[in-house]
């Protein structure tokens, strides 16, 4: 029997502003809903939440519930969960989208515990389609297929929740687009009273200190990326890529392979742990291409790899291959780069 | 003040090294056919949990595992490094579970320990790198949980303070003890094995290894202290039977895929400076750079 209720994103607020992952997920969120058929609901939990709704608005939610409370900014692990939970016991959401945020990833679990409700972390697809149960033979329709990859990146599961509700999900920054659904769309706006859902007793940690500031690596808005993987080896050799970047305008990016190694810091990870990037130059310095990296950059317009190994996975995926010494054929790049433009 | 720690760890299989049959029909991992590590994040646990048994003398660490009969091996690794003993939740039916009946299963062996003033784990596992079950283990003991934790900058009075490390900075929160606290792998390495404890603990055993050792071995384990490691099975930490296991999972696994990516044609270059300096020209005629 299909499944009317609605689905919910957990959209996350920080110093007057809702995160680009929420307006991912909504944007989702909206095409989900539309082929269940359903409305699309947002909840905002913080302080100072007024207008808020518009900046959800254009991205297609027909529902914003909106629970504020000084003590519920900035977020904390225990309030978060109690409105969800209860809120989630009266508005019964077949679905729940979050952030793979230090946010989502702190909140998700806690409140499926309570629920006992599936969550899947970090997928990279979400759909919607049947299931048949391979042992009872019982069919659902229109179940959320929560796509990722599993297992080190070896291997792409699609995870069901066929019994439980919500269907919850995470989604890292990056993977799903954001996209105006209609600047004009409106959306009812419901203020909860956060006394009937968070008690006092759920303040029980306390922030000391928080110093939140945006980071100054953006490599998921540029348009060149030189990323380096494990093959780089050594800290000293990823210079050459800083030095690459520099010359044609680019961020440094990195396998987590590199990262795992000391190579590079982990802000700069692309891949499935890290960041998803569609630059429209990506230039793949000793990097193999593990699933999980692979995942993270394959919608680059134009894949360029530089690697000593003629086999390297990564190769089959790449636009241009060059097969040498990163040593080598860096410095060429930069030397012909130089030479080449005004 | 003395303190009773329980460390969370996993043994999980090496993903940078996956086999052809790694994988069970059902789309469960097959653990047997993998070389097994100590999942790293969980060292980085353990160093913040013999940090405190440092500055709090009697303390204890009890390393608390599920997963095979020979997940003993990180609880000999984590007492080489300054843990006191440990328990494998080791049980056929705990098998094929997902991050909520883990946590359920994991949160009963945490009851039946009983007397316990802090819970550290890994922020998660490389196997699945879901980060899941440390806030369920918290959500279902009913205490509260510090996740992304980098540093425990102190720890009185029934309050700990920590560090926590954020994708866009760092914040301190002070909660009530006791409490769940999952570490991430920016936080200090874990100290090395000591060779001492090595040869103290190079013995120590779990009941199902102590079964394959002759009557004389045997007797050499139960001659010394701590060499008696702990296996529980599900009915001992009284867990229900619908709440573990595959049965007791919400999520499963509808399909498994090997990733193929639809290969282009690629053009192949060899690293000389006139194919080089041809590609550069051809980016910057197409605008791709420059």
């Amino acid at each position: 029997m299909a499944d009317n209720n609605n689905l919910i994103v957990y959209c996350e607020y920080e110093d007057g502003k809702i995160a680009d992952v929420s307006l991912e997920l909504l944007t989702k969120g909206r095409h989900l809903a539309d082929r269940l058929g359903v409305k699309l609901e947002a909840l905002v939990i913080g302080d100072n939440l007024k207008d808020v709704e518009k900046q959800v608005e254009p991205y297609g939610a027909d529902v914003v519930y909106k629970v504020e409370d000084a003590r519920l900014y900035p977020y904390t692990s225990n309030p978060h969960s109690a409105v969800l939970i209860n809120l989630f016991k009266e508005i019964k959401p077949q679905i729940c989208l979050m952030g793979a945020t230090c946010i989502g990833r702190d909140l998700g679990p806690r409140v499926s515990s309570s629920l006992h409700s599936g969550l899947t972390a970090d997928c990279t697809s979400l759909e919607i389609g049947d299931h048949k149960d391979p042992k009872t033979g019982k069919e659902y329709t229109d179940l959320l297929y929560q796509i990722r990859p599993a297992f080190g990146g070896n291997i792409v599961a699609t995870i069901v929740n066929p019994d439980c509700r919500p269907q919850m999900a995470t989604v890292r920054e990056g993977v799903m687009k954001k996209e105006i659904y209609n600047p004009d769309h409106k959306a009812q706006v419901i203020d909860l009273d956060a006394k009937k859902y968070v008690s006092d007793s759920d303040f029980v940690v306390e922030i000391i200190d928080r110093h939140i500031e945006k980071s100054k690596i953006n490599i998921k808005n540029s348009p060149i990326i030189v990323a380096g993987g494990y093959g780089v080896g050594s800290k000293e050799n990823f210079d050459l890529l800083y030095e690459l970047a520099n010359t044609l305008g680019a961020e440094v990016g990195a396998s987590r392979a590199a990262v795992d190694a000391g190579y590079c810091e982990h802000e700069r990870q692309i891949g499935q742990t890290g960041v998803t990037v569609r630059p429209k130059l990506y230039i793949a310095c000793g990097i193999s291409g593990q699933i999980q990296h692979i995942a993270g950059m394959q919608e680059s317009s134009i894949i360029i790899s530089v690697n000593n190994d003629p086999n390297a996975p990564i190769n089959t995926i790449a636009d241009y291959v060059i097969t040498g010494n990163i040593e080598d054929v860096l410095p060429k790049l930069i030397k012909y780069y130089k030479k080449n433009s005004k | 003040m003395s303190l009773n720690i329980i460390v969370l760890a996993k043994q999980v299989p090496d993903t940078r090294n996956v086999g052809k049959d790694a994988m069970k029909e059902d789309g469960t991992i097959n653990r047997a056919a993998l070389p097994a590590i100590f999942n790293p994040e969980d060292l980085n646990a353990l160093e913040q949990a013999l940090r405190l048994k440092d500055a709090n003398p009697g303390s204890t660490v009890t390393l608390l595992t599920m997963g095979l009969p020979r997940a003993s091996e990180i609880i000999r690794e984590a007492m080489f490094r300054g843990a006191d003993g440990g328990i494998v939740l080791t049980d056929r039916v705990l098998g094929g579970a997902d991050t909520l009946a883990t946590s359920y299963s994991l949160a009963q062996a945490v009851k039946k320990f009983g007397n316990y003033d802090i819970i550290l784990g890994g922020r998660q596992a490389i196997d699945g790198d879901t980060a899941q079950v440390g806030p369920q283990i918290a959500e279902k003991l009913g205490i509260p949980q510090i996740t992304y934790a980098e540093d425990i900058l102190d720890l009185k009075d029934g309050y700990v303070i920590v560090k926590r490390r954020l994708e866009n900075g760092v914040e301190t929160v002070k909660a009530p003890l006791p409490c769940v606290v999952t570490v991430t792998g920016s936080a200090d390495a874990c100290r090395p094995r000591n060779a001492k404890r090595v040869m103290k603990f190079k013995r120590a055993v779990s009941p199902t290894e102590k079964a394959k050792l002759t009557p004389e071995q045997q007797a050499i384990v139960d001659a010394r202290e701590g060499l008696n490691l702990q296996e529980w099975s599900a009915a001992y930490v009284e867990a229900d039977p619908a709440q573990i296991g595959l049965p007791g999972s919400p999520t499963k696994v509808k399909a498994i895929e090997n990733v193929v990516f639809t290969a282009k044609e690629s053009l192949c270059l060899e690293d000389n400076d006139e194919q080089i300096e041809n590609l550069v020209k051809e980016l910057i005629a197409n605008h791709t750079i420059g």
